[in-house]
């Protein structure tokens, strides 16, 4: 694929033993493919090296599944950091259909919405119903529960689930966890999850074997990132004490729209590009407002997440794709050598 | 001094002063004694309300204006008031009659705060 080169490579295998437990802490990682690094971690040591396509072919092929993480739709912005953000979510769509591997569903990790409103969801639900996976989950962002404390979006996108949105649900031996940490936030904090939430955390993970891999994924991410900006989640070290004895923890959040990443242990956290407009990095702005950049750049700092899964290789594979084909990715902070 | 003088500072000065003092805590009495508490603005721009505190006489109505090309809110966090959802250029105004602080943030956005001192 000519587009290939372009792409954001962010491959984290990790080495499970037989009993599914990380024993000697080896993890490559590989990522920021667009400049041509790679950067390998072993032993908590990183170390960076010329990006070998043919490993990052190695690694994809042949998952035993493949899923899309799409994340801060935005539908109904019209700012001129993107005045028609329908039309690159659906780039998006048609990025994820043309994609060799066909995923078997689509995560997105909030903020479909701009304000709430119904016509925005309805649009949303427009796009998506083109896409070739039919199973879409969703997590609210703080977008998505403006005007009815979320109401809304639980009816059209949380059936069955619990409190204000959290659920779990199992694909071929992988355990996903959907988690809300947008709701009731207190004044002067950042994400927050509950008690309540916790609660039903630890209780659903309970008596799961430790070489099951988790992957748990939230709008705000789940490790401190930037809390100037309230880039991170109050409460979210109580959610991560649950999954310390697992094997593999693959942490996917949005809402920062941005490529960022963290190898912590067995748990990798990335946070995903958005479809509609980029945010600029941490500090390097005085808000973290839209970031208007060239027109003709912005597909470069939109894009996808596709996640596979390799049961026998034991290892989980996350490529980011910016949704333009040519061009330089922009967001160049994301997880070079030095962000560990 | 007159009776009538007398009369006047014994009785009547009292009468007036009490039924003055008795008027002073309502609101009619003390909007017209401080025409000049009237309007007071707070943008809200790059996630920042601005000034973070304002400080303003009672009877004033404060209006928040968001400048910023995203949502916020204005929110009480004794639960005093309570904006909608605010997109660009949309304000909330709210009418300060009682003295006291009071807190307030962006539910969207928590960590940006700010403070009302009405004096």
């Amino acid at each position: 694929m000519p587009d290939k080169k372009q792409d954001l490579i962010d491959q984290n295998l990790q080495d499970l033993n037989d009993d599914g437990v990380d024993r000697r802490g080896f993890l490559k990682c590989m990522a920021w493919a667009g400049t041509g690094l790679v950067w390998t971690m072993s032993g908590g040591v990183p170390v960076s090296r010329a990006f070998a396509k043919s490993a990052d072919k190695a690694a994809v092929k042949g998952a035993d599944f493949t899923f899309v993480q799409i994340s801060d739709s935005h539908i109904g912005f019209n700012k001129p950091a993107n005045p028609d953000v329908t039309a690159t979510l659906q780039t998006a769509i048609n990025k994820i259909n043309a994609m060799t591997d066909k995923p078997d569903f689509i995560i997105h990790t909030g903020d479909l919405s701009q304000l709430s409103k119904p016509s925005e969801f309805d649009t949303l639900d427009q796009v998506l119903k083109g896409a070739s996976a039919k199973q879409i989950y969703f997590v609210p962002g703080e977008h998505d529960m403006l005007s009815d404390n979320g109401e809304q979006f639980l009816q059209r996108y949380g059936k069955g689930t619990k409190g204000s949105g959290w659920y779990s649900f199992d694909q071929k031996g992988v355990h996903f966890v959907g988690l809300v940490n947008v709701a009731n936030l207190k004044a002067g904090g950042m994400g927050s999850l509950g008690h309540e939430q916790l609660e039903w955390l630890e209780d659903d993970l309970k008596g799961r074997s430790a070489s099951t891999p988790i992957v748990l994924f939230a709008h705000i991410p789940l490790w401190t990132i930037y809390p100037e900006w309230g880039w991170g989640t109050d409460d979210s070290e109580q959610a991560l004490s649950y999954v310390k004895r697992f094997g593999s923890v693959t942490v996917l959040n949005g809402h920062i729209h941005q490529i960022m990443q963290k190898v912590e242990g067995k748990v990798s956290f990335h946070t995903a590009m958005s479809t509609a407009f980029p945010q600029p990095a941490p500090g390097t702005a005085p808000s973290a407002g839209p970031m208007k950049v060239p027109a003709n750049q912005l597909q470069n700092v939109l894009g996808i997440t596709d996640v596979n899964y390799l049961v026998s290789g034991r290892s989980l594979a996350v490529v980011d794709s910016p949704l333009g084909a040519s061009g330089s990715p922009a967001s160049a902070n994301a997880g070079g050598p030095g962000s560990i | 001094m007159s009776t009538k003088d007398a009369w006047i500072a014994g009785v009547a000065v009292p009468v007036m002063i009490t039924v003055l003092l008795l008027f002073a805590g309502s609101r009619s009495v003390k909007a017209a004694d401080q025409p000049s508490a009237a309007n007071a603005e707070v943008k809200i721009d790059n996630f920042v309300f601005g000034p973070q505190t304002i400080t303003v006489p009672t009877g004033t109505t404060v209006t928040w204006t968001n400048k910023d090309d995203i949502p916020h809110t204005v929110v009480s966090i004794d639960g005093v008031f309570k904006s909608k959802v605010r997109d660009t250029d949309e304000q909330f105004s709210y009418k300060f009659d009682k003295t006291g602080t009071y807190s307030y943030y962006c539910s969207v956005h928590p960590k940006m705060t700010g403070k009302v001192v009405v004096q």
